[in-house]
């Protein structure tokens, strides 16, 4: 344990409102901490830059999920458990329901929340590529009211965000307009469980029927694609994407489509792996991506 | 002998209950009164002159516990094989994280800001990483040629082969650095008092071998030494050498202040100060008859280790006596070499060198298969040992082994020809590529050689006052059942309840010394001499008219109470008696090497994903002939751990490298497998006795880290068609030897 | 030279903590970012669960906290107030082992006993919600405690020799 608990001050103010308050008194210098399960690993080796705490933990307003019929809204502080046990999450929202699943063991999921993945903005973080897959919204909240904002655009370099230092994220919110897609999520990591991704991906696409028949000629439609950890940030491969959309998935189709995925990322050598295996694998994953989704066309 | 009561079944552990209710205390679960932490101030630089130790100015180094090299009243060495490892580093720095700086202080949160408030500052010399720039020797690092140890083992007329030859076969296999990853760090507390001397406490495999450490480094006599072993989470070799270290840093923190200190590592400090398995570079070259059978051949066995000479020559002794498989070599030329780097200084990590040399054994034999058109199951069928023929010391296989057998029995129980084939179909289409590999190995149990000889090892049982009877061993548990096995033995000896039998706290004032808890001895060389010794108390009781040769168990409890009313003390002690027959040279590396070997054969499923290169072991089947199995659960809890240690050498677990300091010492970022990435091991025995083994035990502990490396890898061949010489293999590795450039 | 004896409690920023463990009420006087697993280990000599790793990797640490599986290193004391915490102590009712830990015992699924604690309650934590899983999802729920020593099996093996004992009762 590198650190000196008596050099941090930890407060738990219970309610939402007071800690806005606290903010926009003092902003930058409290540090939220949710689950502290990224900002706990940081104390305990002696890392973590922030002296003054101020616990989220638990928040009622931060940990219910909202339904309405067209959205639903998941309270920041809401944990990867919760997300993996929401019926709704995994029967709407699987690809967030499996980067719960993959984050960690047992125990980090109870603790670990959404709201604390995305402000920690780890390029590896598991849950983003889904997020912005499914073209999340975020719900900021501060002393001056509640902001909304796409998810796409908010981080704006490593671990920079569009979050002023009075903000904390409330919710994030889905729109429920997924059905009938292809989900299509994989984490690749050093083993099967507790790891770091070397690559994680979370697409979604459909096939538009041609004239109401299901054969080969189906036009892809509707597709987003997201990786992490080929980036400084989670990343949308726009390129890929306008390369495939109305087009029928062909041999050729997928080629292209690994080439544009190549060019559109920025892998590095790191402690977990190497550029040249991240792109690669990011290739194979927009490629079976596809392939499942030609497949799907077929069976349908 | 199926009429035996206790010995071969899985009775309840001594030491179990307390594992799972809390109660066992290991040594960070311990405190004294006025305890101080202890902690380490060590090098950034791989090598180096210390040119100014400097403490900052804004620390009352007053309240601080400050010891050097200077404070040490003994010798400035960590007493092991040679001395060349200094305690402190006195003026020079030859790896990274060498200690320099000791400090004890009450406040463990002020301490740990104290360590990073000294200063030191060195002049850097060049520093060597590799093997390669070790034997290179453009920078001599260590005595005059960089070299710790040699060995040359050598038998029949190699030279004369190579032209007879129908084919050489040449291959370089290297492996890694391997981490034990105890789940318990290393920690020690130590407490000084000027009458009695120094006492330790700690998490260690010997507590001898520390002793005697602190004897040279604090300049106390052996009465004025005392080590005795907490509950110790995990070892595996990682605590046989190093916990000297450790103690003796307590030791002089405690000395200098009259005052207990605890040092207890995080994980980033375990990781990267102290010891890892040798990394190995092994060529060969091998002449092969056209039908398969090998007529000779040169085997160069190098390992890198580390800064200090340590355990080095040790490790490179087994890894070079091990380097021929269990195959019959008629003329062979066995080179070893351990080699200094600065890096930390390598040890002893389960296996010790075998799992080295054995890797690259049984990788080449695919090798050797592949070249001459054979399978691997043949090319090994036509070359395993067979009882009367010798080993490449020249060590005549004694026993009935038939290991074309036991390879049948494992092919049959893995389903294996099947399999192969299914595979090759299957293989042509679809996203995973599966394929299956073996390994046969043997793996000598005892100290090699003349080493149990030399360490004449004592054990004691005593009877006590209440009837029961209580063994005295300094070998350790941690984990294994050491305690629950020796009691076993005893208690079958003696023909008593295994509850009436107990096992004293490994305490250097209480037991002699059965030796270091290595080398898969305990079960085979302690326990036979624990036999010896229970079988003295009845012959003690004999003796004095007490009891007859059959008896009771109430008759025996009360002839221990009658004996001790009437002279006070009931103990027996055995000493370590060499085998007759057994000779070896230790000049020309020749003869009998170990008491006896195990065999084994294991075959291992892998899987690849080629969309992401990650190899996954799916099946795994370890089968092994053991002498006789003395507690299933407890053996089979040995096999299962060791392959799960394989398969994380072999596939999952790299030390990254940076300037010679470990750059991934988190757990984070070292990868050993969990309970998602292991599939559902199976074991399975043959018992062929041994006669040097109680109740024909032989050694097991470390048999299991020999073969699912390159069992492993071996499969990973046979399901992509490409050869990998190297472990750790990643899916990186996989990547770039096989897909690399084939990529769209 | 003088070394002082204890470090002053009287510190600013220390503050009261009430919580129950183990069914029982305690408060202690900590410093609000002291870790859970010192709070357990160093104030109510609770020293079953270990520190392994100090960083959420390994398990050991773990603990249920309102019946919800933690590591305890990596819990703010202050985020412990008034939870209701088990430890490793907790399981066994008076002298008798919970089914659990009498499964580990026989089926060998504790070797060096490090990572034991944190891993029989990982399985308590499964099988309150899980009452009959089967081997993956009992692999699952305990990948999140390392052990180096048994390779698992035996591990999985008494998981789900308490979830039959415990069925069956």
């Amino acid at each position: 344990m590198r650190s000196d608990p008596a050099d941090y001050e930890l407060i738990a103010p219970g309610k939402l409102q007071t800690v806005v308050q606290l903010l926009a008194e003092e902003p930058g210098k409290w540090l939220p901490i949710a689950g502290g399960t990224d900002i706990m690993v940081q104390y305990s080796a002696g890392k973590l830059p922030a002296r003054k705490l101020v616990s989220i933990w638990n928040l009622p307003e931060l940990r219910t999920v909202e339904i309405s019929p067209n959205e639903i809204t998941i309270g920041a502080a809401c944990t990867y458990t919760q997300l993996r046990e929401h019926n709704i999450i995994a029967s709407e929202f699987p690809m967030l329901a499996s980067a719960a699943r993959w984050t960690g063991g047992i125990a980090n999921q109870n603790r670990g929340t959404l709201g604390g993945n995305i402000v920690n903005a780890s390029p590896a973080a598991d849950s983003l590529p889904a997020l912005l897959a499914y073209e999340a919204e975020l719900i900021l909240l501060s002393i001056r009211g509640e902001r909304r904002v796409p998810y796409l655009g908010f981080h704006t370099g490593y671990k920079k965000m569009n979050l002023a230092p009075d903000e904390l994220i409330r919710a994030i919110g889905l729109r429920r307009q997924f059905s009938g897609y292809l989900h299509y999520a994989r984490k690749v990591g050093a083993r099967n469980a507790q790891a770091i991704s070397k690559v994680c991906i979370a697409a979604l696409g459909r096939l538009r029927r041609h004239n109401g028949l299901d054969a080969v000629g189906n036009m892809i439609e509707g597709v987003r694609i997201a990786v992490g950890s080929v980036a400084p940030i989670p990343i949308r491969l726009t390129d890929v994407e306008r390369t495939v959309t109305g087009k029928s998935i062909e041999p050729e189709l997928v080629q292209l489509a690994r080439k544009a995925a190549a060019a559109a990322i920025q892998p590095i050598d790191d402690i977990r792996s190497t550029a040249r295996y991240r792109a690669a694998v990011t290739g194979n994953l927009v490629a079976e991506f596809l392939q499942q989704l030609r497949d799907q066309g077929k069976t349908a | 002998m199926s009429d035996q009561r206790i010995i071969g079944k899985s009775v309840p552990r001594k030491e179990g209950r307390d594992k799972v209710t809390g109660a066992a205390r290991y040594i960070d679960d311990m405190t004294l009164p006025g305890m101080l932490y202890g902690a380490t101030v060590r090098s950034q630089i791989p090598r180096g002159i210390i040119k100014k130790i400097s403490f900052a100015r804004q620390f009352d180094w007053g309240e601080f516990v400050v010891v050097t090299a200077k404070d040490i009243p003994g010798k400035n060495c960590i007493a092991l094989i040679g001395d060349d490892q200094p305690c402190l580093a006195d003026g020079k720095i030859d790896h990274p994280e060498e200690p320099i700086v000791l400090l004890a202080h009450a406040d463990p949160h002020l301490l740990r800001k104290a360590v990073d408030a000294v200063t030191i500052e060195c002049e850097p010399l060049p520093a060597i990483f590799t093997m390669e720039e070790s034997e290179a020797r453009t920078e001599i690092i260590w005595g005059t040629d960089n070299t710790f140890k040699t060995f040359l083992i050598s038998k029949g007329d190699v030279d004369s082969v190579w032209c007879t030859a129908d084919f050489i076969v040449e291959g370089e296999y290297t492996t890694g650095a391997q981490e034990q990853l105890y789940i318990e760090n290393n920690g020690v507390i130590a407490a000084f008092d000027p009458q009695q001397g120094i006492t330790v406490w700690g998490s260690l495999q010997c507590p001898y071998y520390v002793h005697k450490a602190l004897m040279v480094l604090c300049a106390l006599k052996e009465d004025k030494v005392r080590v005795v072993q907490m509950e110790t989470g995990g070892a595996f070799g990682g605590k046989e050498d190093y916990p000297s270290i450790i103690a003796g840093h307590a030791a002089l923190l405690a000395m200098k202040s009259a005052r207990p200190v605890k040092i207890i590592y995080d994980r980033t400090e375990d990781m990267t100060a102290t010891t890892k398995r040798h990394p190995s570079r092994t060529r060969h070259r091998t002449a092969v008859s056209k039908d398969g059978k090998i007529l000779g051949g040169e085997i160069d066995f190098t390992i890198d280790g580390g800064a200090y000479a340590t355990l080095s020559s040790v490790v490179l002794s087994r890894g070079t006596i091990h380097a021929g498989g269990p195959y019959y070599w008629p003329n062979v030329r066995i080179r070893g070499k351990a080699v200094a780097t600065n890096m930390p200084p390598h040890g002893a990590f389960r296996g010790f060198g075998a799992p080295q040399s054995l890797f690259a054994m049984e990788r080449h034999m695919d090798r050797i298969a592949q070249t001459v058109g054979l399978s691997p199951v043949e090319i090994r069928r036509r070359n395993f040992l067979q009882p009367g023929q010798t080993t490449t010391t020249e060590q005549t296989i004694r026993e009935e082994i038939d290991l074309s057998k036991l390879l049948d029995r494992a092919l049959e129980l893995s389903n294996y020809t099947a399999k192969k084939k299914r595979f090759a179909q299957e293989n042509q289409t679809g996203p995973m590529k599966k394929g299956i590999g073996i390994a046969t190995f043997l793996h000598g149990a005892g100290f090699t050689g003349s080493g149990e000889r030399y360490l004449a090892s004592v054990v004691g049982v005593d009877g006590c006052a209440d009837g029961t009877v209580r063994v005295l061993v300094s070998s350790t548990e941690f984990g294994q059942g050491t305690n629950t096995v020796l009691c076993q033995i005893a208690a079958e000896a003696l023909d008593l309840p295994y509850d009436d039998v107990r096992i004293a706290q490994p305490d250097t004032n209480q037991v002699p010394n059965s030796g270091p808890t290595v080398a898969s001895r305990t079960a085979m060389v302690v326990g036979n001499l624990v036999r010896s010794a229970a079988l003295g108390i009845k012959q003690a009781l004999i003796a004095d008219g007490l009891l007859s040769d059959k008896y009771s168990p109430e008759e025996f409890r009360a002839a221990c109470k009658h004996h001790i009313a009437k002279r006070g003390v009931l103990r027996s002690i055995a000493r370590y008696d060499p085998p007759p027959g057994v000779f070896w040279d230790d000049e020309k590396y020749r003869g009998e090497a170990y008491a006896t070997f195990a065999w084994a054969v294991y075959v291992a499923e892998v899987a690849v994903d080629l969309s992401t290169y990650s190899a996954t072991v799916k099946d795994f089947v370890a089968l092994q002939e053991v002498g006789k199995v003395l507690h299933p659960i407890l053996a089979k809890g040995q096999i299962i751990g060791g392959v799960a240690q394989g398969i994380g050498f072999a596939i999952y677990e790299k030390v990254v490298w940076q300037n010679g300091r470990m750059h991934n010492g988190q757990m984070t970022n070292y990868i050993m497998p969990t309970s998602a990435d292991l599939p559902k091991i199976r074991v399975f025995f043959e018992e062929l006795g041994n006669v040097h083994g109680a109740y024909g035990a032989k050694g097991i502990g470390e048999l299991p880290m020999d073969g699912p490396a390159p069992a492993i890898v071996n499969a990973i061949e046979d399901a992509l068609g490409a050869r990998f010489d190297s472990i750790p293999l990643l899916p990186e590795d996989i990547f770039e030897t096989v897909f690399a450039d084939g990529v769209r | 030279m003088t070394v002082p004896m204890s470090v002053p409690s009287e510190r600013r920023g220390k503050c009261e903590i009430a919580l129950v463990v183990n069914g029982r009420r305690e408060n202690v006087r900590v410093y609000p970012m002291e870790r859970l697993l010192d709070v357990l280990r160093h104030e109510l000599n609770l020293t079953g669960a270990k520190e392994g790793c100090g960083e959420g990797e390994c398990g050991s640490c773990s603990v249920l906290m309102n019946g919800e599986l933690v590591n305890s290193c990596l819990i703010p004391a202050l985020q412990a107030a008034d939870a209701e915490i088990t430890t490793i102590e907790g399981l066994a009712a008076e002298s008798q082992l919970s089914a659990l830990q009498s499964a580990f015992l026989e089926c060998g699924g504790a070797q060096c006993g490090i990572c034991t604690p944190g891993m029989i309650l990982a399985a308590r934590h499964l099988l309150n919600k899980n009452p009959e899983p089967n081997s993956d999802e009992i692999r699952e729920a305990l990948s999140g405690n390392l052990c180096r020593c048994t390779g698992y099996v035996q591990i999985v093996e008494a998981v789900a020799q308490a979830a039959r004992h415990r069925s069956s009762e």
